[in-house]
């Protein structure tokens, strides 16, 4: 057996998980009976126990806890011998296809020639999945292990791990499909188990709603994904991933890379799938409201895996996107503006996990920013890199959410740092991580990214300027958010102030494996510029380079940018950075006062910040009101006058039709058979009357007419 | 004193017997009677072919006569049974209460 040929199971590991706790879970959760959520806000005793999953937990519950994270542990171990050998094979791609799972008709292509509509029940390990598959599993069992802790005194606590594994499960079909059809299969399931866990804590009307905002916005995103695969079969006739690369790469489209061509199209419909599920604009707006659901779905679904689908799935059409360079610079464009208007948005946010969501969109905006640019392994590395530092941020939130017996919002926090030290420590590094310090993992991908969009021949110095800007935005708000929290003076409601406790072992333990990473996961990708380290560190983008093949094209272009250029903009991204922690260090903990001074001295700015632009607003306005109502009125009139009055006409029309035909056949049908009848009976009453039915009458006539044949020959 | 009977004699014994038979299926009302009147046609017939077969010292006219017999008993009895199926549905033997001829 080998793991490589056994990819297919990777995925089954959690399905099973997910099965069992869902079918069968309700039997082993103690709790179950009761099974409305308790928020860790809505706690109802002020006073949780210190290790409270250990006064809750039974052995069936245990078996929950050993189960779902254990799933996703062997996914783990499978993956992780899977991507050895695969290392190990002189070509860095391995399918395995299981069965032709939608067997089609043929049909006509664009061009003409006939192509057989199909998809396959099929896998594909190379370069990028195994990225994928192994941050997938491997955050995602520390996430696991974490909700261990953080859920389990919780009720619904299968509920969670059931919708958890499903995930994870759809998640590895998502990066491990080997077609654009069963990679949306993926693309569904997790937008699925994203909605029912966001919607986990559903009997808070605003948890219900987020989770339909999520799926109801990526509803719109979906729509332009299946349009881009509709063109896909309809232009190069396949959507498996291998096929498309290779119609892509033949020379066959390079006509069309000047232009706006179909190609462009294609990219363009693919990107709008993108923008749905990695929350860029304009379908952001689900994300921040997302955090409505548990910390750890926060972490895995909503910082690390989930959302990264999308740059996933760019990268993965990296050969389609590398062909049409007006697309690319919308994906850039998009990118950057996200990135700046998120990053804008969490300059004044309260709530500690909107602050991390509007900072994981404008990381994600990043990533699309080193897509358009066509540095598509630098957009996997960093979500790589941010998949750490912002699923340790996003448990560190839990962390002290919890110590907080559920406060989330940051004024009521502070001088945390030696009460719940662990928590400090790591959320320490991972805010410098997600800042850029040098060391620290962000530091290498997002300093490559910024470098990407000044060199690319795609890139612009004004995409530089916008990273540069939102560079300084995020290490002043996660250093906001990390002053706020920790250090200056208490501002802790007094009723939960004696309850500040740190976490258990059981959730400070992934916290401090996830700090590692953010630290190491950066020095797989040190940039060319340090010249003193060997080749081995930069071990990511040469892996990656076989699985995004047309993308290290324009990669090789940059090379004419001088060095100096490259230090100084790497200082200056440094530099502003550094800018950004130290405005947070002054404004929230040196003065803390000068922080409201500023917001009281430009209200108006300050006020459109913290409502994020309006956009909600404005989207209800246009959408919800003009399309939803304003159409309504005018669907409801059309509906009356229009639906009803043609069915009301074709209701008289039927009536009408139907009297004329009963008028047809009364007097036309039915009288000219009685008319014949009459006639018949008419003609025949000579006759009628001689047939008298005697036979004596008959003998009569008999003998009469041989007496006449008689008197006839004697009278002659 | 007595003339001899001739083939004449004959022959108009048998048109005074046809006629009779002739007559009796005609006006008689009673089946029973009106069977008896064919069996009188019948036999006018016989009375004909046995002269005729005298007159012309042929015995072929013998023969057909007994045929004629054996074939009026047929007829009888065909008759007959007709008769009283007729009698059990409709318990009537008079010939002018049976029209089904009509139909």
């Amino acid at each position: 057996m080998s793991f490589l040929d056994n990819i297919w199971l990777i995925p089954l590991f959690p399905l099973f998980g997910a099965a069992a706790m869902l079918l069968l879970g309700k039997r082993l959760d103690p709790q179950a009976p009761s099974d409305v959520a308790v928020a860790p806000g809505a706690e109802p005793s002020p006073a949780p126990p210190h290790g409270h999953h250990g006064s809750h937990s039974s052995g069936k519950k245990a078996l929950i806890s050993l189960l779902c994270p254990g799933m996703v542990l062997v996914s783990l171990v499978f993956s992780i011998g899977a991507v050895v050998e695969l290392a190990g094979k002189a070509e860095k791609i391995h399918e395995v296809i299981k069965y032709a799972w939608m067997a089609g008709l043929p049909f006509r292509m664009a061009d003409g020639t006939m192509a057989r509509f199909g998809a396959d029940f099929g896998f594909l390990l190379d370069p990028l999945s195994s990225v994928m598959i192994l941050v997938v599993t491997g955050v995602g069992f520390l996430i696991h292990v974490y909700a261990v802790g953080y859920m389990g005194h919780e009720g619904g606590y299968y509920r969670f791990f059931g919708y958890m594994n499903l995930f994870v499960f759809f998640m590895l079909m998502l990066v491990l499909a080997n077609n654009y059809l069963l990679l949306f299969v993926g693309w569904e399931g997790v937008g699925l188990c994203s909605y029912l866990l966001i919607g986990f804590y559903f009997h808070k009307k605003s948890a219900g709603d987020a989770a339909n905002k999520a799926f109801i916005v990526n509803r719109i995103g979906d729509a332009g994904f299946i349009l881009g695969m509709l063109l896909m079969f309809g232009v190069l006739g396949t959507v498996r991933f291998v096929d498309v690369n290779a119609a892509l790469t033949s020379g066959r489209f390079a006509a069309e890379t000047a232009g706006f061509g179909v190609l462009s199209l294609m990219a363009l419909l693919l990107f709008v799938g993108a923008t749905g599920k990695s929350a860029q604009f304009p379908l952001y707006v689900w994300l921040p409201d997302a955090m409505e659901g548990p910390t750890p779905v926060s972490a895995l679904i909503h910082a690390a895996t989930m959302v990264t689908a999308g740059v996933y799935m760019v990268a993965r059409s990296s050969a389609l996107f590398s062909l049409t360079p007006e697309t690319s610079m919308v994906v850039a464009a998009i990118g950057a503006f996200t990135a700046i208007l998120a990053a804008s948005i969490a300059l004044v946010q309260n709530d500690i996990k909107r602050v991390l969501a509007y900072s994981t969109v404008s990381q994600l905006g990043y990533m699309f920013v080193a897509c358009g640019v066509g540095a598509y392994w630098v957009a996997v590395f960093h979500l790589f890199t941010h998949a750490f530092f912002k699923a340790l941020l996003f448990l560190g939130s839990g962390s002290v959410i919890h110590a907080l017996s559920g406060e989330q919002d940051m004024r009521k926090m502070g001088a945390l740092k030696d009460k719940i030290p662990v928590t400090h420590w790591t959320m320490f590094i991972a805010s410098l991580a997600i800042a850029g310090i040098p060391g620290f993992a962000g530091f290498f991908s997002k300093d490559e990214i910024l470098w990407q969009a000044y060199s690319s021949p795609l890139g612009s110095k004004v995409i530089f300027a916008v990273g540069l800007i939102t560079a300084g935005m995020t290490a002043f708000y996660m250093w906001r958010l990390m002053y706020l929290t920790f250090y200056g003076k208490s501002r802790v409601e007094p009723a939960a102030a004696p309850h500040i406790h740190e976490s258990p072992r059981v959730m400070t333990i992934p916290l401090s494996v996830l700090a590692v990473g953010s630290v190491l996961a950066g020095w797989i990708g040190v940039p060319k510029l340090w010249s003193v380290f060997p080749d081995a560190f930069r071990t990511f983008e040469h892996w990656l380079a076989p699985a995004l093949a047309s993308a290290s094209a324009h990669v090789a272009e940059t090379a004419h940018h001088d060095a100096a250029t490259e230090w100084l903009l790497m200082l200056l991204s440094v530099a502003v950075a550094l800018a950004g922690i130290w405005l947070a260090r002054y404004m929230y903990d040196i003065k803390p006062e000068k922080a409201d001074a500023l917001a009281s001295s430009a209200p108006g700015l300050y006020n459109t910040l913290l409502n994020k632009w309006y956009v909600d607003e404005i989207y209800g306005f246009l959408f919800i009101d003009g399309m939803a109502k304003g159409g309504g009125t005018v669907l409801g009139t059309f509906d009356n006058r229009v639906v009803d009055g043609g069915v009301n006409g074709a209701g008289w029309l039927t009536r009408l039709t139907s009297t004329v035909s009963i008028w047809w056949d009364t007097w036309i049908i039915d009288g000219s058979v009685r008319l014949m009848s009459f006639l018949v009976k008419l003609s025949s009453y000579p006759m009628r009357i001689l047939q008298t039915g005697q036979f004596q009458a008959y003998a009569l006539a008999f003998v009469l007419g041989v007496l006449i044949f008689f008197g006839y020959y004697m009278m002659r | 004193m007595f003339h001899p009977v001739t083939t004449v004699h004959y022959m108009v014994l048998s048109a005074a017997l046809l006629m009779i038979g002739t007559a009796g299926v005609l006006a008689r009302r009673n089946i029973v009677i009106i069977l008896m009147s064919i069996e009188l046609i019948l036999n006018a017939v016989n009375i004909n072919l046995v002269a005729f077969s005298h007159y012309f010292r042929s015995v072929s006219g013998q023969i057909f006569a007994v045929f004629v017999i054996a074939v009026a008993v047929a007829e009888a009895a065909v008759g007959l049974g007709i008769l009283i199926a007729l009698f059990r549905n409709k318990e009537t033997v008079n010939a002018d209460e049976v029209d089904l001829l009509k139909w």
